[in-house]
C-alpha cells in the first residue's frame, strides 16, 4: 500500500504558487472541494488560471477567489449566477474562455489518459471552432481539442482511503473523476477518510494511482444553489 | 396560451416508450414532472444522472443530487450516477434518444442560437453545443416571442449559433411546430390561440395546411 494521506488542508495544498493552473471539480456548488478553496483564499496567491465547469456564486465556491481577485483566467462552460464574475469579466480584469461542457470533460480525461488531443463534433461551425484544426470522419466534421495542462487538480469525493482510492456520491461526482490524474499533482478532499481495507475494491470509482494527496475535510456546508421541491399531496 | 408548465406538459406527450431523454436548463427540466402513464422513459441530466425523478418533497432535498439546472431532484428506481465524461459519451455517442432544450432563436432550417448575445454578459454554452452537435432528435422549448415581443422563430438566426440544421420540433406558448425543408410547419395551436396569432408572431416561413387542431395536454 502506498500511503497518500496528508495531515490537513495546509499540507494538502503545499507547493501552490501564483500564476499556476488549477483544475477544480464540481458542478455549480455540487461536489466542489470546499476545504481546498478556503485554503486557496487564505493563501493569497493570485494570477491563477482555473479550469472548472462553473465559477461559483458571489459568496461561495470559486466566487470566494474571485472576490479577492486571485483568478486571472477562467476556463469554464457556464458562468452565470455570479455578479462579481460579471463585473470583472466586463471590465477586462478577468479573462474567460468558454468551451462546451463535454469538451471540458474530455480535455481533462485526455490529460488523465495520455491523449494529446481529441476530436469532437461539439462546436463545429460555431465561433468555438475558430482557428482550430478540423477534420472529417465518415462524412461528419470534428474539431481538434487539446488535453489540458495543469499544475494541480483539486477534487472532492465522498469517501476515500489512505491509499487514495475514491468513491463519489450522487451528482457530486461530475468532473471530479475526470480531473484525477489530469494534473501534475492531484489532491482529493473527502468527507470520510477510512483505513485501507475498508472500501470494497469493487466499489472504488477512482483508483489511488491517480491521487497524490488525500485528507478528510471538515465543516462541509454543501450549499444548495436552487432548492426546488414539490408539495406533498401532489404526485 | 401555454405557460412554462403547459409547454413542458405538451412536450411530455412527445415522449415515447423506452426513450432516454436529456433535459436542458429552464422549461425542459419541468418535463420530468409530467411523464405520461404507461411508458418507460429515463431522463438524463448531463451533470451525471440517468433516471432522474421529480423534485423532492420539502425536507428531503439532497445537496449531492441535483440536475443540470442545479435544482434539487430525486432519482427513480434503476437510476445511475456517472462522471461528466461518461455523461457526454452518452450524448456524443447518440445513446440518448431525445434532447429537449431552450433557445433564444430558431431558424426555419433548424439552426439554433441559445448561448450568446453579443454585447451582453455571456454565461456560456454549458452542454448545449455537445447536445446539438450529436443528438438525432431535438425539441426546442421556448416562448414564441422575446420580451420585446419580437419573434424567436426566424428566417435566419441573428445571434451566434449553437448548432446548425438540428432542431426537429418546437413547442412554444402558442404552438407546436415541426421544422421541415420549407420552414416551420404548424401542427397544433395552444389553447385559445388562433392561426393568425401564430402567424403574427412568426417571422420565418410558416406552413399552414388544412385545419390546425387545438392541442390537448392530457
Amino acid at each position: 500500500m502506498i500511503r497518500k494521506t496528508v495531515a490537513d488542508v495546509t499540507e494538502a495544498v503545499a507547493g501552490i504558487k501564483s500564476d499556476m493552473t488549477f483544475m477544480l471539480g464540481g458542478f455549480g456548488l455540487c461536489g466542489i472541494p470546499e476545504n481546498i478553496i478556503a485554503a486557496l483564499v487564505k493563501s493569497n496567491i493570485n494570477g491563477l488560471t482555473c479550469i472548472s465547469n462553473n465559477a461559483g456564486v458571489d459568496d461561495f465556491g470559486l466566487g470566494l477567489l474571485l472576490q479577492k481577485k486571485q483568478i486571472k483566467k477562467m476556463i469554464s462552460s457556464y458562468v452565470g449566477e455570479n455578479d462579481e464574475f460579471e463585473r470583472q469579466m466586463l471590465s477586462g480584469e478577468l479573462d474567460v474562455e468558454l468551451i462546451p461542457q463535454g469538451t471540458l470533460a474530455e480535455r481533462c480525461r485526455a490529460a488523465q489518459g495520455g491523449f494529446p488531443a481529441i476530436y469532437t463534433p461539439a462546436g463545429y461551425g460555431t465561433e468555438v471552432a475558430e482557428g482550430k484544426e478540423t477534420r472529417e470522419f465518415d462524412g461528419k466534421m470534428y474539431v481538434l481539442e487539446h488535453a489540458f495542462k495543469a499544475d494541480f487538480a483539486f477534487v472532492k469525493a465522498w469517501k476515500g482511503d489512505e491509499a487514495g482510492n475514491l468513491i463519489f456520491k450522487g451528482t457530486a461526482r461530475n468532473f471530479n473523476p475526470c480531473m484525477c490524474g489530469a494534473a501534475k499533482i492531484t489532491v482529493a478532499e473527502v468527507e470520510e477518510l477510512v483505513p485501507v481495507g475498508t472500501l470494497d475494491p469493487n466499489q472504488v470509482h477512482i483508483p489511488g494511482i491517480f491521487v497524490q494527496r488525500i485528507f478528510q475535510g471538515t465543516d462541509y456546508e454543501k450549499r444548495i444553489e436552487q432548492r426546488t421541491v414539490r408539495s406533498r399531496g401532489v404526485s | 396560451m401555454l405557460d412554462k408548465n403547459g409547454i413542458a406538459r405538451r412536450i411530455a406527450k412527445e415522449l415515447k416508450d423506452k426513450y432516454y431523454v436529456n433535459l436542458g436548463i429552464g422549461i425542459p427540466t419541468l418535463v420530468a414532472n409530467y411523464i405520461p402513464q404507461g411508458i418507460e422513459v429515463e431522463f438524463q441530466s448531463e451533470n451525471g444522472v440517468l433516471g432522474m425523478g421529480p423534485f423532492p418533497y420539502e425536507g428531503e432535498e439532497d445537496a449531492d443530487i441535483i440536475n443540470a439546472g442545479k435544482q434539487t431532484i430525486t432519482t427513480m428506481p434503476g437510476a445511475s450516477f456517472f462522471d461528466s465524461a461518461t455523461s457526454f459519451g452518452m450524448i456524443r455517442g447518440q445513446h440518448v434518444d431525445l434532447t429537449i432544450l431552450g433557445a433564444m432563436e430558431v431558424s426555419e432550417n433548424g439552426d439554433i442560437a441559445n448561448w450568446k448575445i453579443p454585447g451582453k454578459m455571456v454565461k456560456g454554452m454549458g452542454g448545449a453545443m455537445d447536445l446539438v452537435a450529436s443528438a438525432e432528435n431535438i425539441i426546442v422549448a421556448m416562448m414564441h416571442t422575446n420580451k420585446a415581443g419580437k419573434s424567436k422563430l426566424l428566417k435566419k438566426c441573428s445571434l451566434p449559433l449553437t448548432g446548425v440544421n438540428c432542431v426537429k420540433k418546437i413547442v412554444t406558448n402558442l404552438a407546436l411546430l415541426e421544422v421541415t425543408e420549407k420552414g416551420f410547419k404548424l401542427l397544433e395551436r395552444a389553447p385559445g390561440v388562433s392561426v393568425e396569432d401564430i402567424r403574427n408572431a412568426t417571422e420565418g416561413n410558416l406552413i399552414v395546411e388544412g385545419n390546425i387542431p387545438e392541442m390537448t395536454l392530457d
